[in-house]
């Protein structure tokens, strides 16, 4: 088994705050992980709200959060086990948050530090 | 009251309520390491009474006399141990003994006695197969064979698994005397997971035998309720714990018929179910609220909660809910099995089919219970095919007769 982070990716900060049934299938699809025994670890969440979220550049430059530069932002991370990649991916499609608002999720296999 | 019961129905009772009380007391006297001369003088006392009150009768307050026989005992026995001192060794006088002799078998010595003999059994050392053994010998009183009969195992096996134990416990050094904060803080957790298996192991044993069921849950509920009497030990996951014992022990009348079969939930004649034990797991629940800690206590008693409302129509969203969160704390295959039970209740069975296949726990009768029962209605082979599966998986006689008999039905409903 091999272990895969499956990072989120949300377009609009609006969709940020998902509405009671919006959480209820997330929180399904997140049980049906954990229900296979395939859940690494169940992440958290990454405020992408002001005061929340900077951004440490060169020379010391700070700037307000990811979202007043780029359209998508990373709201958050699990990390689950797989046989491969692609098992990861057929995971990682049965997210609702494509149904629900849009966005994408990054799959990357992590190669563990000793 | 007592003239009606005749001393052979009364003493297996007493027995088993005082005997682990007193070996308790006694044990805090004594200290760990002598835990057999502490059972020595419990059986004596338990010997004489059935000798005695064979003859004479029951005597008025059958547990005051126990006790008076219990303290005149050990009081001899200390007689016999100074006299051994002073004969053998003249020079040594001892005065610890002169005080061990001072102790009463008060009510709050016993449950401060008992809490204590809780936590030296509930040694992390020890395996968890062990330590609910040794709960069931030394906190509850049940004999090897009782416990034997309720693991399926044979007497041999317990004996050995409690020898191991036993030893364990004695060399353990756990200060059983002054329980001090850190000692319960450190062994809390283990505690209440021996008590929740201990709940458990009556909830779902396989043993026919109903009344050593029965048995098992109510002695981890007064367990457990010993653990509120003291302000260390009465944690929002104590109880929690208590409320899911309140909660499944009030359907345990309804959940097996006269002849020892599994009745199934959504079949149970409600009317059996033990409103004040309902009422009594709420009480735990709302103190267990107390907090925001939530443990997987927490989240068992909210699904058992639901569970007795039969009304709300909300109820498997919630019920679902907490499943999710509890797979999250904790992955279990019959977690995962309950979880995709409760989906098919608010999904349907077509899409609680595809979730149920991805759990691949082909190993499991209760898988196959659980894919019989989601193809029932619209896949007649598949169904009567993951019935047989179970049929050939599960050990018990009884569930074997359940779902043969739902092969049956389903056999009957297909040929009409």
């Amino acid at each position: 088994m091999k272990e895969f982070a499956l990072i989120f990716r949300l377009k609009d900060i609006a969709d940020f705050k998902p509405s009671p049934e919006q959480m209820q299938e997330r929180m399904n699809w997140l049980g049906s992980i954990a229900a296979q025994n395939k859940l690494v670890d169940k992440g958290n969440t990454l405020l992408p709200i002001p005061g929340s979220a900077k951004t440490v550049k060169p020379n010391n430059v700070v700037t307000d959060g990811p979202y007043t530069e780029i359209k998508e932002f990373i709201s958050g991370y699990i990390i689950v086990k797989a046989d491969n990649i692609d098992e990861a991916v057929e995971i990682a499609k049965g997210n609702p948050i494509f149904d629900q608002v849009g966005g994408n999720i990054e799959v990357r296999e992590v190669l563990k530090r000793d | 009251m007592i003239d009606t019961k005749s001393h052979k129905e009364l003493l297996p009772h007493l027995f088993r309520q005082e005997y682990a009380k007193m070996t308790a007391v006694l044990c805090r006297h004594f200290g760990l390491k002598h835990i057999e001369i502490a059972e020595d003088i419990a059986s004596d006392t338990f010997l004489k009474a059935s000798e005695n009150w064979a003859i004479n009768g029951i005597p008025e307050n059958p547990t005051a006399w126990l006790y008076t026989v219990a303290k005149n005992k050990t009081k001899d026995y200390f007689k016999h141990i100074s006299v051994f001192e002073t004969q053998i060794k003249e020079a040594i006088k001892s005065t610890e003994l002169e005080t061990e002799q001072n102790f009463e078998f008060s009510s709050q010595n016993i449950s401060d006695s008992q809490l204590a003999m809780i936590f030296a059994v509930c040694n992390p050392t020890n395996s968890t197969e062990s330590q609910i053994c040794l709960a069931l010998q030394i906190l509850c009183g049940f004999s090897v064979e009782e416990i034997a009969n309720a693991f399926l195992t044979k007497t041999e096996t317990i004996k050995k698994r409690l020898l191991r134990a036993r030893t364990n416990l004695r060399n353990d050094n756990f200060q059983i005397k002054t329980l001090s904060e850190t000692e319960i803080k450190s062994r809390l957790d283990t505690v209440l997971k021996t008590l929740y298996l201990l709940f458990n192991e009556g909830y779902f044993s396989k043993t026919n035998n109903q009344q050593i069921r029965k048995d098992f849950c109510s002695e981890a509920v007064r367990l457990t309720l010993i653990l509120t009497d003291n302000d260390y030990t009465n944690t929002p996951q104590t109880n929690a714990l208590l409320a899911l014992m309140c909660f499944q022990s009030s359907r345990l009348e309804a959940r097996t018929n006269d002849k020892g079969e599994a009745v199934l939930f959504d079949e149970q004649d409600k009317s059996l179910w033990d409103k004040t034990l309902i009422e009594k797991g709420n009480y735990y629940l709302v103190n267990a609220c107390n907090g925001n800690e939530v443990s997987k206590y927490h989240l068992e008693a909210g699904i058992a909660y639901w569970h007795t409302t039969p009304t709300d129509q909300n109820k498997w969203e919630h019920i679902l809910q907490l499943y999710n969160q509890l797979i999250l704390i904790e992955y279990s295959p019959i977690t995962a099995l309950n979880r995709t039970f409760a989906f098919a209740k608010v999904y349907g069975h077509d899409k609680a089919i595809s979730e149920a296949e991805k759990l691949k726990l082909t190993d499991s009768n209760y898988y196959h219970e659980l894919l019989g029962y989601l193809y029932a209605d619209t896949d007649f082979d598949k169904a009567i095919s993951h019935y047989e599966q179970a049929i050939g998986l599960t050990k018990s006689k009884t569930e074997k007769q359940t779902l043969t008999k739902e092969i049956e039905r389903l056999k009957e409903k297909n040929s009409r």
